[in-house]
């Protein structure tokens, strides 16, 4: 039943924007996240709404996964709608029962706030759906790099985060096996209330945690053995270079930013 | 009487899915009551699917399978009463542990079976005496204990439940000699004391042949063959086809067979082989 879990969301592929280098698409879903909050009308969101929409239609990721990654956060935009539709009281009113109005100025910024965060996360799905964790880590590594003169240990860091992304597989058929030796013993954990389930989770969880002290102590031991001494120094496997697709998805966000600018100067 | 049996026992892991695996084909078979059965096999020859089966962790794809005559899978209360009739010790048991004591880990087994204080604790003392472990270790943090004592309380923790049937995988891989010794003779003891039927699943034939009274050996999903140890080495050739060690013993007096000894080929521990050797030479 663990091994239903999708680690992340990459969804590999080939299409020109699983090809960019990570660096790029990080920072452009930066810029899209800043286009997204500049935007200060409908004319506004609608450039950034094309903007993803042509960035999904040449990542080729399906339609239905683009929705899906909505799923979580419906909770978020129902109350975002519902808040803005009855507590925002300036223009003119539309309906009332009792205390609770709705305007027209209302209905536009519930339907500007929630198209805002719809757009917020389709796009920062792209980023997931189309780079591999791995790539995702290296990218925010060279980026943040800068900070290490201000001696922040980023290669640690970004270390960190590789390590933790590669043991979840292990750690879930780990934790597999341990239930599986658990309930032999009898624990509740198929069977059996919710209680008896909440119960059952001690004996797993606890030798969860010593196998994973073990392990980071092997691997840590391993890594000393094949001379791993952190950043300094250290030449990569995998070099991230800069294609001319790269310049070319640089300059079309750039575009669309100033279309996002205009917006707002033109249309008052 | 049978303890375990089953009847076309087949499980397909992730069906309906492009990962689609036969683990186990049509698997038919019996173990009786207080016998000792050695399963052999390969790697992925589905002796772990199979012994997951026997105490309801696995729900087959289809066939039956049948515990001291019932079928527990057609009866949801029934599958919590064949775990504590069928214990099950996974490979590396030792990392199970979880309690403050050894003496409490014991205890998560029998108490889950809602047996009262008296009788927990009688189990307990009991078992620890079968593995030898002293009244001081039972008091110690489980993670205090050497490797080969983690093991052996952690078999203990099954073995406390007083299971009709007792499934060990592997119990002695990664100890040394010793350890290894010490696991054999406490299950030798276990079943001298309770004469209950163990399965015992394992790589190393040299570990079953000297122990078990049957030999089911697994290929690919299938029983390759299920019988006592001198008729299932005397197929040593087969054997060795499935890519599966015969015991040193018998390639050896294969061996001698070859170059014209004649002393049989179904010599599997290296007592026998003495005898018949020196048999052979004071005869001579």
């Amino acid at each position: 039943m663990l091994k239903d879990i999708t680690l992340g969301q990459y969804l590999p592929g080939d299409s020109p924007v699983h090809k960019l280098d990570p660096r790029v698409k990080l920072v452009l879903t930066a810029v899209l996240i800043v286009m997204l909050f500049a935007a200060k009308n409908m004319c506004g969101i609608a450039v950034c709404a094309v903007f993803c929409v042509i960035g999904f239609a040449v990542s080729k990721v399906p339609v239905t996964l683009m929705i899906k990654s909505l799923k979580p956060i419906v909770a978020l935009v129902v109350f975002t709608a519902v808040l803005n539709l009855f507590f925002v009281h300036s223009g003119e009113e539309l309906w009332r029962w009792k205390m609770l109005s709705v305007t027209d100025e209302g209905i536009r910024t519930a339907f500007f706030m929630v198209s805002r965060i719809v757009l917020l996360i389709i796009g920062s799905s792209l980023l997931t759906y189309t780079t591999s964790p791995i790539d995702l880590t290296d990218a925010i590594e060279r980026l943040m790099s800068p900070l290490k003169r201000i001696k922040v240990p980023v290669h640690e860091f970004a270390m960190m985060m590789t390590i933790a992304l590669r043991f979840i597989p292990t750690l879930i058929e780990e934790t597999d096996k341990i239930m599986n030796a658990q309930k032999a013993r009898g624990s509740e954990l198929d069977t059996g209330g919710f209680t008896d389930k909440v119960k059952g989770m001690i004996p797993i969880l606890i030798p969860l945690f010593v196998s994973s002290f073990r392990r980071a102590e092997e691997l840590a031991t391993a890594m000393e053995c094949r001379c791993y001494h952190g950043g300094e120094g250290r030449t990569r496997m995998k070099q991230l270079h800069t294609a001319p697709r790269d310049y070319a998805a640089c300059v079309l966000t750039l575009l669309f930013l100033a279309g996002v600018i205009a917006a707002n100067i033109l249309f008052k | 009487m049978s303890m375990i049996r089953t009847e076309e026992l087949t499980f397909v892991y992730g069906e309906k899915t492009p990962f689609r695996k036969v683990a186990l084909d049509k698997v038919s078979l019996e173990i009786n009551e207080g016998e000792i059965v050695g399963i052999i096999g390969h790697t992925g020859s589905g002796k772990s699917t199979l012994i997951q089966h026997f105490n309801g962790l696995l729900k087959p794809t289809s066939g039956k399978i049948y515990v001291d005559g019932e079928d527990f899978f057609a009866d949801k209360k029934k599958l919590k009463e064949v775990r504590f009739k069928v214990g099950l010790v996974f490979q590396y048991p030792e990392y199970q542990l979880f309690e403050e004591t050894v003496y409490k880990d014991i205890a998560y087994g029998p108490k889950n079976m809602g047996l009262s204080e008296e009788e927990t604790d009688r189990r307990i003392m009991d078992t620890a005496r079968l593995v030898g472990l002293t009244p001081e270790q039972l008091q110690k943090s489980p993670f205090e204990l050497s490797g080969g004592q983690k093991r052996r309380a952690a078999i203990a923790g099954v073995m406390a439940m007083e299971p009709k049937a007792l499934i060990l995988d592997e119990p002695a891989s990664g100890l040394d000699p010793q350890g290894r010794a010490r696991i054999f003779d406490m299950l030798r003891r276990y079943h001298d004391e309770k004469n209950n039927t163990i399965i015992l699943v394992s790589h190393s034939m040299e570990d079953i042949a000297g122990f078990a009274d049957r030999i089911l050996v697994m290929n690919e999903g299938s029983v390759f063959c299920f019988d006592t140890p001198p008729k299932v080495f005397s197929r040593s050739r087969e054997l060795e086809k499935i890519g599966l060690a015969v015991p040193q013993i018998t390639r050896v007096m294969n061996r001698l067979n070859e170059m014209g000894c004649g002393l049989g080929d179904d010599i599997y521990t290296v007592k026998y082989a003495e005898k018949l050797i020196r048999q052979r030479l004071e005869g001579v």
